[in-house]
């Protein structure tokens, strides 16, 4: 905090006053669950300003983020999505401050992306990231790029509340988390990262070392209350690598962990490709056919949906004034052809500062144990206007 | 049915991956090869040396029915010795892609490298360059059309001198080498005095004319350097043009490689 109030006093000494943006999104979204009928309405915001000295060496960037939702509590949320100074040298940058980074290649699951905690309440795919405080040192030489992570402050993953959709079988009591270090939110993480392009390869060697970003869920009762999910947050460390071969109009995919938490050691993969087919049938769209499949070795005990899976997308990228795209997804059990969910997510621009989202979600779990099953009563379909200035 | 699809639309693209690259006819004489040939060598010989530029780029697309729509692109290029240019594009509106960014190195033999960087994720794109007929963000402008030139890209033929809006010209036509090009021939009209393109006539897959471009507003820079200003491309089939308006060109402002890099696109503003 002292940092951040020595920067400020920086910004108003008007040495990064030389450029300024000032930029962002008001939106409305409605999400209709076709199973009860039930509506859930609400607005958000994110506004970003961003400041550059006059060298371009120096800059600071604020971006926010704010949701009031009509059912969800937990849903109704406000994040500081980025608020750094980053410096750059001729060959290094340096950042400090609230940021977000993305590491991996594939679509369906991001297994090496773990710098970021997922903000869970905003959407169920696990896109939407959190801001995470850090000191990111960057050196970028011919033989590739280093990137070393100090992270000074854990971030808890959001959750929707008992109100919201969503929400699982059980409730889960986001407040009551509890953690393997003594530290808790403060233990220091550290991560690495190797990143390089070599003629059709871009590849991505990382390491991370810290407070586990993905929750055990504990199951927890008392006396006269009844049984609820609690966050634990472990140690672990991780080792990543995350390639993607560049051939023609074939984009092939790889992310490959190796994971020790305080349950076990275990491996993860996604695997998969990206076919477009540019004109497609003679038009101006553009289709993409994607497959990607993942494997986990802690087979039915990993809590995620992808221990045993296949994804199956097809993109379709109109190239019209509107920017029109559609993007068609459906994953299965690789065993359990009866366990999917499919969803579809198309949107347009309107104007030259008005986009709308349609989005449908649809989760069909055979057993109570797949991951998907907690979502059965959940399918949706939500309609998103955002205005953009 | 979505399943169905999916295996149709495998089936498609099987058949599509068949498709062979573009070559020069046999009719063309040595002698009008080689004089096109030459043409073009001079076209990219009076343009070397500008070494980096920074420019505005203001894009209308308007549909049949007269509806227009804008984009507002920034652009860094970078002269690379002996290979294509890298550039750098910064996307500022429409406002919902503001802050998309894409990065291009120019290959005159292998194929290009493309990344892009999407800022609502923080996440850097490669991308396939085998896209080179698809239309730039909904323009009538293909990926093909706002490369860098280079000589290698292309055969070519001389058809003949003329005169065109009051000048002497050399028409030449050009067969893209490269794979995937939506075209099967272009009619290039360049001006013999500063050897500067002044219209492209584009011929599609089946040899039917299919856009033209007329380059105008032409201003030299540091005393060699010819760029247009106003640029404007009609498609034929579709009634749709796209104008671009370049402003505020700089050139030689201390760009150099560190400047297109995978950090670069990152933090673009």
């Amino acid at each position: 905090m002292k940092k951040l109030s020595l920067l400020l006093g920086l910004l108003s000494a008007g040495s990064l006053a030389h450029a300024m943006q000032y930029s962002g999104r008001v939106g409305l979204e409605t999400r209709f669950f076709t199973d009860d009928s039930e509506y859930q309405n609400s607005v958000l915001a994110e506004p970003e300003f961003y400041w550059e000295d006059a060298s371009g060496d120096n800059n600071f960037t604020v971006e926010l983020f704010g949701r009031w939702d009509e059912l969800d509590d937990e849903r109704t949320h406000f994040d500081v999505r980025e608020a750094a100074w980053l410096h750059v040298g001729s060959t290094w940058e340096m950042r400090l401050g609230v940021s977000k980074v993305f590491w991996g290649v594939t679509e369906s699951n991001h297994l090496v992306d773990v710098v970021n905690q997922t903000d869970l309440v905003e959407s169920p795919d696990g896109e939407q990231k959190l801001g995470q405080p850090m000191l990111q040192y960057t050196a970028i030489r011919d033989w590739g790029v280093i990137d070393a992570f100090v992270l000074p402050w854990f971030r808890e993953r959001t959750f929707p509340g008992p109100d919201g959709r969503l929400n699982g079988l059980l409730p889960i009591n986001a407040d009551e988390a509890s953690y393997e270090s003594d530290q808790e939110q403060q233990h220091l993480d550290f991560a690495l990262r190797y990143s390089q392009s070599i003629s059709v390869f871009d590849i991505g060697l990382s390491w991370f070392k810290g407070t586990n970003r993905d929750p055990h869920l504990v199951a927890y009762s008392e006396a006269n209350t009844p049984l609820e999910l609690r966050p634990y947050y472990d140690q672990m460390q991780q080792l990543g690598i995350d390639v993607q071969a560049t051939t023609g109009d074939w984009l092939w995919k790889l992310e490959a962990i190796a994971r020790d938490d305080s349950v076990r050691d275990y491996g993860a993969f996604t695997a998969g490709f990206e076919y477009t087919w540019v004109g497609f049938a003679g038009s101006a769209m553009d289709l993409g056919l994607l497959s990607e499949a993942s494997r986990d070795s802690r087979n039915n005990q990993a809590p995620t949906p992808s221990e045993k899976d296949v994804f199956f997308g097809t993109r379709f990228t109109f190239n019209d004034a509107a920017s029109s795209d559609l993007l068609l997804g459906y994953s299965r059990g690789i065993n359990e052809p009866k366990s999917y969910a499919l969803f579809a997510e198309g949107s347009r621009r309107f104007g030259n500062n008005w986009r709308t989202t349609l989005d449908a979600r649809i989760f069909n779990g055979e057993r109570p144990d797949d991951p998907v099953y907690q979502f059965n009563d959940d399918d949706y379909i939500s309609l998103t206007v955002e205005f953009f200035y | 049915m979505k399943l169905k699809m999916f295996v149709n639309a495998a089936l498609f693209a099987g058949l599509a991956l068949n498709q062979a690259w573009a070559a020069a006819p046999a009719d063309v004489s040595p002698e009008a090869a080689a004089r096109g040939l030459e043409i073009a060598k001079e076209v990219v010989r009076r343009d070397d040396g500008w070494g980096d530029s920074k420019v505005s780029m203001q894009m209308i697309l308007t549909n049949k029915h007269g509806d227009t729509s804008e984009r507002q692109i920034r652009l860094q290029s970078l002269e690379v010795d002996g290979d294509g240019d890298k550039s750098l594009s910064i996307f500022d509106e429409p406002r919902d892609v503001k802050g998309t960014a894409f990065l291009s190195f120019t290959h005159a033999t292998v194929p290009d490298e493309q990344w892009l960087y999407l800022p609502a994720l923080k996440r850097v794109k490669r991308i396939s360059s085998a896209n080179k007929s698809g239309p730039f963000m909904g323009s009538e402008y293909a990926f093909e059309d706002l490369t860098s030139f280079e000589v290698e890209k292309y055969d070519y033929e001389f058809l003949r001198e003329d005169t065109y809006d009051g000048q002497d010209v050399f028409v030449i036509r050009t067969f893209p080498r490269y794979p995937k090009s939506g075209y099967t021939k272009l009619e290039v009209v360049i001006d013999q005095a500063e050897y500067r393109t002044l219209k492209i006539d584009f011929y599609d897959r089946k040899g039917d004319l299919l856009k033209t471009l007329e380059n105008k507003a032409y201003k030299q820079y540091l005393d060699k350097y010819w760029r247009a200003h106003n640029a404007l491309m009609v498609n034929h089939q579709s009634g749709k043009k796209t104008e671009l308006i370049w402003s505020g060109y700089d050139f030689q402002t201390g760009l150099s490689d560190k400047d297109f890099n995978k950090n670069s696109l990152k933090r673009a503003k």
